[in-house]
Parts: structure tokens; sequence; C-alpha cells
């Protein structure tokens, strides 16, 4: 492989990866805030079906994205206010809305299937994109490519930068502390739970307006990102740049499964599609073995050295969740 | 207040279905359809003739045999998703000793019996690593039994399309057909059987004993509740969870087996035929109870089977049944919510 067609290859990567970066930088917001957003995997798919028959329709395609944005927020906010304000289980919610909204996608997009449609266009920088190497690597995109860098600056600098993001990490941690420093616990928790729906939503229109162009129903190979996508939050610990990273690392693999595949000639192509789930079990189970307790025992038994090896790689792959993800708040 | 409880929370349920009905009804309109042709095919296409009604009940089997599974893993708090995995290994697991005994000269009802058990503990051992990455690596039950649903997934197209392909050419279709002597006896001209019917029907009445009747369930239930609790009243907790997992697998696997023996006598890429989804809607549609579990499950297997028709009498997609089994479940949660807000406040 040479340097031309390698660099190539990489920004592909990296524009694949713009719809991941979304949901999860939406996910890790909501879950951030205290609520798991388990309905993503269907909200997905339907602001895909959503935004592509939306621009498809009135042929503008910032009325598109503007759509996949609108769905994914509102099924956001029947996760928000079943949770929250009628205090059932996010996990059945979610998982209902998943199921649900998958098979409205299906259903409604019937008409819209395999139809040529509008296709966000590519939109090189002018100067930027002319430097070698890093200008085709990272300038040579479209409009949402560049637009999820600048998402994973915000969402940290946000998060970690401002006085609403600590108030952000406070009631998600400890929303009893926050709420007696004068958050709206409960109305802060809808905000970011629509909000990171509204880019789970983007990151459905993405798919089928720029990165899989079209709406191909059950064949469009969409089904699985989303719960790809919540096992990333995991894996990011919460941290868009560790998410960030999360996502860039997944559209690698997939992009080396893609290219491998002619020297791998006794794997059948299905297989490698799902390649990406058993590494999804392998990297939760490397993010959370530390917190076991048997993991603990077995380390005291162990001779120093060796123990603080491994007890630092331990503590540096380790994730744990806010401590107040998926419990009610209640004031009094 | 006390007295009328009941029939207050009857009403509340309507409403629900209610709303779910309007909601579909809704959709249909919106995609330029007549709901009352959609809703009289949907009947039509599950109770039109003693076929489409025999055709639901076979499907009812392995829907109920799933839920009965899955009430024993919510009994213990685990979102066991990975239920659909386990039914699909469950079939791997059938297919496989069917295919390694059918040249024996081992009578037809023993290697049925011996495939049928094999099922079970192919779901039994694919719920194990569940519950195992659940308990020793700490991973959520949700995420690890997506993945090992994906994989289960895998495994059946790589045996479809690898060792086990059809002489010549691999296809979606799946594996050679089994002989007529290795299924499950059916009704003449029918595709149910009464060996699977029974054997789906003595499937909930075990769990529904378990659950209501026995101490183990009382602990498992406890377990369920407050997993913190019942450890300090001496309940080993995580024996117990991966216990209802492997039941639960023992379920579903059987639910595979009867795919397999029953129903399409072969492997094919699709043989869950997302029952296990389906199955944690019943179960999450029926409040956990096992006594509901029977005639519930027979009406989203109704709506299974209904939806059938739509594509081909009135060109509508046919996930049009999963729009309203979902809806269904999320309105009864979003009107339980709602009751419980309301009676909180009165």
């Amino acid at each position: 492989m040479d340097t031309q067609t390698l660099i190539t290859g990489l920004a592909g990567v990296l524009f694949a990866a713009a719809p991941i970066v979304f949901a999860v930088l939406g996910e890790t917001f909501s879950e951030r805030a205290g609520v798991i957003n388990l309905s993503m995997n269907g909200s997905i798919l339907l602001s895909a079906m959503g935004g592509f028959a939306v621009a498809y329709s009135t042929e503008n395609i910032f009325l598109g994205f503007l759509a996949g944005v609108l769905i994914g927020a509102f099924v956001a906010l029947i996760v928000a206010f079943a949770s929250i304000t009628l205090k059932q289980s996010q996990v059945a919610v979610g998982f209902v809305l998943t199921l649900v909204c998958r098979d409205l996608s299906y259903f409604l997009g019937n008409p819209f299937m395999g139809l040529p449609g509008p296709r966000l266009p590519s939109l090189p920088i002018p100067l930027l994109s002319k430097i070698p190497v890093i200008g085709p690597l990272l300038f040579n995109a479209d409009l949402m490519t560049y637009f999820s860098y600048l998402l994973i600056f915000l969402a940290w600098a946000w998060i970690y930068r401002t006085r609403p993001g600590l108030m952000l990490q406070g009631i998600g941690e400890r929303p009893a502390a926050a709420f007696v420093r004068g958050a709206n616990v409960n109305l802060m928790r809808y905000v970011y739970t629509v909000l990171g729906g509204g880019f789970i939503g983007l990151a459905g229109a993405t798919y089928s307006l720029s990165v899989k162009a079209g709406w191909n129903g059950t064949i469009s190979g969409l089904d699985g990102i989303g719960w790809i996508a919540l096992s990333i939050t995991i894996f990011g610990g919460w941290n868009p740049l560790r998410a960030a990273f999360g996502a860039y690392l997944f559209a690698l693999l997939q992009w080396l499964g893609l290219v491998l595949q002619p020297s791998l000639p006794g794997i059948p192509s299905q297989v490698l599609q799902v390649a990406p789930f058993p590494l999804m079990i392998l990297t939760l189970l490397f993010v959370n073995i530390g917190n076991a307790e048997w993991v603990e025992r077995t380390l005291a038994a162990m001779p120093e050295s060796t123990r603080r090896v491994l007890a630092r790689l331990l503590r540096a792959l380790r994730a744990s969740p806010p401590a107040a993800l998926g419990v009610p708040f209640e004031s009094e | 207040m006390v007295r009328s409880n009941r029939w207050v929370n009857l009403g509340f349920q309507l409403a629900a279905l209610v709303l779910a009905l309007l909601f579909t009804t809704l959709i249909l309109l919106a995609a330029g359809a007549p709901p009352f042709d959609a809703y009289a095919n949907i009947l039509r296409g599950a109770f039109g003739s003693m076929i489409n009604f025999t055709d639901v009940l076979a499907a009812w089997v392995p829907l109920l045999l799933t839920t009965a599974g899955l009430l024993i893993t919510f009994a213990a708090g685990l979102w066991n998703i990975g239920v659909e995995g386990q039914i699909m290994l469950g079939a791997i697991f059938t297919t496989w000793v069917l295919r390694e005994l059918q040249d024996t000269s081992m009578p037809p009802a023993l290697i049925i019996t011996l495939g049928i058990l094999a099922g079970m503990i192919g779901g039994a051992l694919w719920a194990m690593l569940a519950g195992a990455l659940k308990t020793f690596g700490g991973v959520n039950e949700i995420f690890g039994g997506l993945g090992l649903n994906f994989v289960a997934t895998a495994l059946t197209l790589w045996l479809i399309f690898g060792p086990w392909k059809r002489p010549g050419v691999a296809s979606m279709s799946g594996t050679v057909p089994f002989d007529d002597k290795l299924a499950l006896p059916a009704f003449t001209g029918l595709r149910l059987s009464p060996w699977a019917l029974g054997i789906a029907m003595i499937a909930i009445v075990i769990v529904y004993l378990l659950l209501q009747g026995t101490y183990f369930g009382l602990r498992l239930k406890a377990v369920g509740k407050n997993p913190k609790a019942a450890f300090l009243l001496g309940i080993p907790t995580w024996q117990y969870m991966m216990f209802s997992f492997v039941l639960c697998g023992l379920f579903a696997g059987a639910a595979g087996a009867m795919q397999v023996v029953a129903v399409y006598h072969r492997l094919i890429p699709s043989i869950s035929s997302g029952y296990g989804y389906l199955g944690l809607m019943v179960a999450m549609l029926i409040n956990y109870q096992a006594l509901w579990a029977a005639p519930i499950a027979f009406f989203y297997a109704a709506l299974n089977i209904g939806s059938i028709q739509l594509p081909i009498v009135l060109h509508l997609d046919s996930s049009l049944s999963g729009v309203l089994q979902g809806m269904l479940v999320l309105f009864v949660l979003l009107v339980e919510g709602a009751r419980q807000r309301l009676m909180k406040k009165a």
C-alpha cells in the first residue's frame, strides 16, 4: 500500500467515524446527566430514514439534517419524560423505543427504499487542504466531518472547563449536592438528554445523507451501530476525548477489516462484518474487570513488582460510570 | 379507593391499549394506508383459516418458551437481552446433533429427543457466557448479551456458508432440510406439532410453580429486588444469578430446538425469528407475572403471523406488527407511570 492510498484510506476512516462521534458524544452528555438513553440503536435508524425522507421530498439537504436532529431529540424526550417525570425504568423504556423506532423506520421508510437522493457535497477547505499529508487527511471532507472535529473539542471544553459543565458533572455524580448548590437537577437532565438525543439524530442523518447516502431498510447496515456506540460510550469513560478515540479506533478497525478481507478468503464476509462485536465485549471486559472483587484478591496475592504493574494497567483502562447514572432524583 | 383500585387499574391498562392502537392508526394514515383494511388483514391473517390459526400456535410455542425463561432472569433482576443468541445456539446444537445422528440406525424419536436436549444445553452454555461476563468480568449483561447475539448470528451464518453448506451452492435459505422422520410429528396437513405445544405449556407451568411456589423462587426474587440485602440474609447472590441465566438458557435453547425440529427442519440465518426480543416485550407487558404469559404471548404471536399478509395484500411492510407490539409496551409503561403519579397526588 503506497502513501497516497493510505492517506485516502485514513481520511475515509475520519469521514466514516463522524456519525459515531456524534452518537457517542450525545450519549456521553445524556449519561453524564444521569440518564441512559438506550433507544440509540433505533433512534439512529429512524432519524436516518426521516432525514433522508425529508431531504428527498423537499430537495433541501439541510432540512433533512434538521429533521434527523428533531427526531433524535424527540425520542430522547420520551426517554426523559418516562424516566424523570414518570419514574419508569430507563432500561425498559429505552429498550422498547429501540425496537419501536427500528420497526417504524422500516415501515415508514418502505417507499424511500433505494431511491437516489441528495448527498452532502464534499467541501475541501481552501489553502488548508493543500498542505501535504495533513491537507488531504483532515481538510478534504464534508461539513459534518469538520463539525465532528469541532464537537469533540467543544464537548470536552464544556464538561471540563465551564461552570455549567461542572454542574453537569455534579448532577450525574451527586445530584443532591448539585441541588443544594442551586441546580434544577431534573430540568438539567431533560436538557442534556434532549440535547444528546439531537446529536444521536444528527448521527442518523449523517449516515443517510453522507456516509452511507440513501435509505436501504434492513440492508442499510445501520442496525447495530447504536449498540456499538453505547459500548464506546462506556469505553470512553464518559470523557469526550477518550470517547472520540474509541469512535476512531472502531472506524479504523472496520476499515482494516475491509482492507484485509481479500487476503483472508477463508472467512465469509458476514463473519468479518460482525467482528466489531466480540471486540466490543473484550474492550468492555478490559474497562470493567478492574472493578471486580476477585481481581483485587488475585492481585493482592501477587509479588509486589508484578502487582504494581498490573494494577497501574488496570487503573489506566478502568472507567467508572457517573455515580447517579440511572437513579431517579427527588428533591424532598 | 382501595375497593375500586382493581377497576381503576384495568381502566388505565385499557387506556394504554387504546393509545397504542390510536398511534398505530396515525402511522398507517401517515403512510397513506387504509387503517381498517390493515387491521382486518392482520385478523384474517391470524384467524382466517385453520392453517393460519395453527401457524399462530406454532409461533406461540417458541415465544412462550422464551418468555418462560426470561421470567426467571427478570425475577433475579437481570436484563437477559442475550436471549436472542441463546435461541440461536439452541438451534445450532440441535442441528448439530441431528446432522451427526441422522445416518445412524438410532430410532428417530431418540434422535429428536437428544437433539432437543442438546439445544437446551447449547442455550444454557451461551447464557452462562453472558452470566460469567457479568459476574467475573463486570460487563453489564445488556452489553455482554448484545455482543454475544451478534456473535451467535455470525456463527450461524458461518455454519450455513461454511462447514454445513448445501452441496453445490451455499445460500441464505439455510442448510439441507432434514428427513421428514426427524421432525416432531405434526397434525396432518398442518404445520403445528402437538408435542411442541405440550412442551411449551409444561414449560410455563414449571416456571409459574418455580417462581410462585418454591423457596428457590422466593430467594431468587429477593436477589432481584435487593441483591445486597439478599446477600446479607445469606443467599449466595452471584450463584443465584448465574443459575437463573442457566435456567433461562435452557428454555431459550428449547425454543431454538423447536424452531429446528418443529418449524424449519433445518438451520436458517434468521432461525431465532426475533422471538428473544419479542419475549422481552411480552415479559415487560405482563409486568413479569407468569400467569399472564400464555395469553399475551398468544396475542403477540397472532400479530406476527397476521402481519405476514400485509406486504402481499396492501403492499405495506410487515414491520407494522412490531410497531404495534412495541407501542403497546411503551404506553403501558407510560400509563403506569402516570397512574402512580396521579394516585400519589390524590
